[in-house]
């Protein structure tokens, strides 16, 4: 019979992301809630030395598939193995995170294991042995709770949101042998920053800009991200402008972000825009404009030219910093 | 080369959403309905593929009647034939079930390439084109802003975590779009003429052979049980000062000491 929380660690390049801990860290409660065990499973190539890690977060056992097919990312190749694992484990659950690979997995992962998937969770709450997901929808306008059928209940669960918890380290790691499978993809090429950038979806501190940026210049935020240790991010009008890229934008149509504060700065607070960054822990909107909705949303409002409040702020950070 | 939009009408973003009496779906009165704003960057990369490819592009969907209007909006732009799969059956689908209907269809429209939106923004999904890939056998790279097709194989430049990864494949295969992808064009007033004129199929799950218990509420694996409204950000507050300087070391004090968050 299913046993179990079968959890899918990621890792990027031989270190795992952020959501890989926070992925086991919710495998460990709902498997304590269970009475049951936590597998984590690491796929990569030359990633045996990193596993370890997860002992930290309660995995039980860490399973790790190594391969150099499996050095970057290609659907195919980790759906392959991870079906195996999945098929010869057994779990009750199976736990990834939605990050741009676990969305692009997980998907597929699912229809061949023919089970339901609740995607970009928020909450998971046990029912006996079944997970209730709660999941925004609507870009954030409703939450929906979700029931699965099938073994596994798969859940990806969205970055930045669960909270990573360290316990007595425990368990012990074993290399696995897999069958990678067809694999009709290859990756070219890659573009990726330096770890100088901590990835918004993955943030814990975000300043955005929007049309009151006035142009290119985003100096100032940048700035105060930097004292904050945080990340620049956008509103689709400084993107569509020309003064961000793309991957900067947050809301409906560009990132979801779950920051513990976020600062938007010229940004008037459109639906389309709450959309991304609504659930942040804590909102401050820095604001000329007294009666911009923004400030609707914001814990913390600041009614003032953002060229001026943003330097004042940053100075202040640095005075108490010494 | 024959390509295929997967194009879902979704509610206006700016629409007011409300909960159904069932709690489980929401009142689909006083609703604006749209293209789906991802699968519009999906018609334009098809009509972009077209222009410089050559071939058909077909706009496939599931939904009620209404969904027609979408259709015929992407025929306007350009788009060549429009296939609407209606049955009362599908209603209440999950992702899976959405999928098993498309692929029938697609397996009768005939694909070298389908072209998905990343996620649908009503219920932010991200799935359905996974599972159309995964039901089809086909290859397929999500998310992505620059596609290049050669001999048979594409490039997808797909968005990632910092970055971006260049993925290739041969055809067929699906891809999936990120906004940077394109900006998609306004349809003209002769598109919108013309498009009146442009076949538009409409099938039910029989003319597709598909099972109804397999679809809809009774064959779905993921069910909505419940839909709530999120709990209200409590009323924020503006921070008095008189100074530019005065206002931010009150904010930062309230960052520290109340929200303690730096
Ligand atoms: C289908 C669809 C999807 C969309 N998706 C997104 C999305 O993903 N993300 C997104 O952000 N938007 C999205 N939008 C756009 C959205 O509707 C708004 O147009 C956009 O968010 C506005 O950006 P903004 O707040 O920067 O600009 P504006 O609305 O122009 O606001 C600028 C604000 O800056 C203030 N300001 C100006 N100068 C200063 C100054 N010196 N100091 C302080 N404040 C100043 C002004 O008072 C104003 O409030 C979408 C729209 C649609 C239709
Ligand atoms: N009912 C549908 N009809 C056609 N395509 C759909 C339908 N539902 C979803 N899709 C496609 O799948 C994408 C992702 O949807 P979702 O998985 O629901 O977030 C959409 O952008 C569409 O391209």
């Amino acid at each position: 019979m299913a046993q179990g929380v079968l959890v899918f660690a990621e890792q990027v390049d031989g270190s795992f992301r952020k959501i890989a801990y926070e992925a086991v860290s919710e495998g460990r409660r709902l498997a304590d809630t269970l009475g049951e065990t936590v597998t984590a499973v690491v796929l990569g190539s030359g990633v045996a030395g990193i596993a370890g890690e997860l002992r930290k977060y309660g995995a039980d056992k860490i399973l790790v598939g190594d391969d150099p097919v499996l050095a970057d990312y290609t659907t195919d190749a980790y759906t392959n193995v991870l079906f195996d694992i999945v098929k010869d484990n057994d779990p009750r659950m199976f736990l990834l995170g939605a990050s741009t690979q676990g969305k692009d997995l997980s998907g597929r992962l699912a229809t061949r294991l023919e089970v339901g998937l609740a995607m970009d969770c928020i909450v998971l709450k046990l029912d006996g042995e079944k997970i209730i997901a709660t999941r925004p929808v609507y870009g954030g306008k409703l939450l929906a709770e979700v029931a699965l059928e099938g073994t596994p209940q798969v859940a990806a669960i969205r970055p930045n949101v669960m909270e990573i918890v360290e316990v007595a380290e425990a368990g012990n790691w074993e290399s696995i042998s897999i069958n990678t499978g067809v694999v009709k993809t290859r990756v070219v090429d890659k573009k990726l920053e330096t770890a100088s950038r901590v990835d918004l979806t993955e943030a814990d501190v975000i300043v955005s800009g929007g049309r009151g940026m006035a142009g290119p210049d985003f100096s100032v935020l940048e700035e105060l991200a930097g004292v904050l240790g945080g990340t620049v991010g956008a509103s689709r009008s400084a993107v569509d402008e020309g003064w961000r890229p793309h991957s900067d934008q947050v809301g409906q149509t560009g990132k979801v972000v779950s920051p513990n504060l976020y600062i938007a700065c010229g940004i008037s607070g459109a639906i389309q825009h709450l959309a991304g960054m609504g659930s942040s822990k804590y909102i401050v909107a820095i604001n000329k404009d007294p009666d911009a909705p923004i400030f609707k949303k914001a814990d913390y409002g600041v009614v003032e030219d953002l060229f001026r409040a943003v330097p004042a702020i940053t100075a202040e950070l640095k005075n108490l910093k010494g | 080369m024959d390509i295929v939009v997967l194009l879902k009408q979704v509610p206006d973003t700016e629409t007011l959403i409300q909960i159904a009496d069932d709690k489980t779906s929401i009142r689909t009165e006083d609703v604006k309905w749209v293209i789906n704003p991802y699968d519009e960057l999906a018609v334009e990369e098809a009509l972009r593929i077209k222009e410089k490819h050559g071939g058909k592009v077909t706009i496939l969907s599931t939904g009620p009647e209404r969904a027609v209007e979408s259709i015929r909006t992407a025929l306007a732009m350009g788009a060549d034939e429009g296939v609407l799969v209606d049955d009362p059956a599908i209603q209440g689908s999950d992702a899976l079930g959405t999928a098993k209907v498309v692929t029938a269809a697609l397996r009768e429209t005939g694909y070298d390439l389908i072209i998905a939106g990343q996620r649908a923004v009503d219920d932010d999904g991200y799935q359905v084109p996974a599972a159309v890939a995964e039901l089809l056998g086909i290859p397929q790279a999500s998310m992505i802003i620059r596609e290049e097709i050669t001999d048979g194989k594409i490039r997808c430049e797909r968005t990632v975590e910092g970055g971006t990864v260049v993925v290739e494949t041969d055809l067929p295969a699906l891809f999936t779009t990120q906004r940077g992808i394109n900006e998609p064009r306004y349809a003209s007033l002769p598109g919108i003429m013309k498009a009146k004129k442009k076949p538009l199929v409409r099938k039910t799950l029989a003319d597709l052979g598909i099972d109804p218990s397999e679809v809809g509420v009774s064959g779905a694996k993921c069910r909505v049980v419940a839909l709530s409204f999120p709990p209200e950000r409590s009323p924020g507050r503006i921070i008095e000062g008189e100074t530019a300087e005065a206002k931010a070391a009150e904010l930062v004090r309230l960052l520290r000491e109340e929200a303690k968050v730096i």
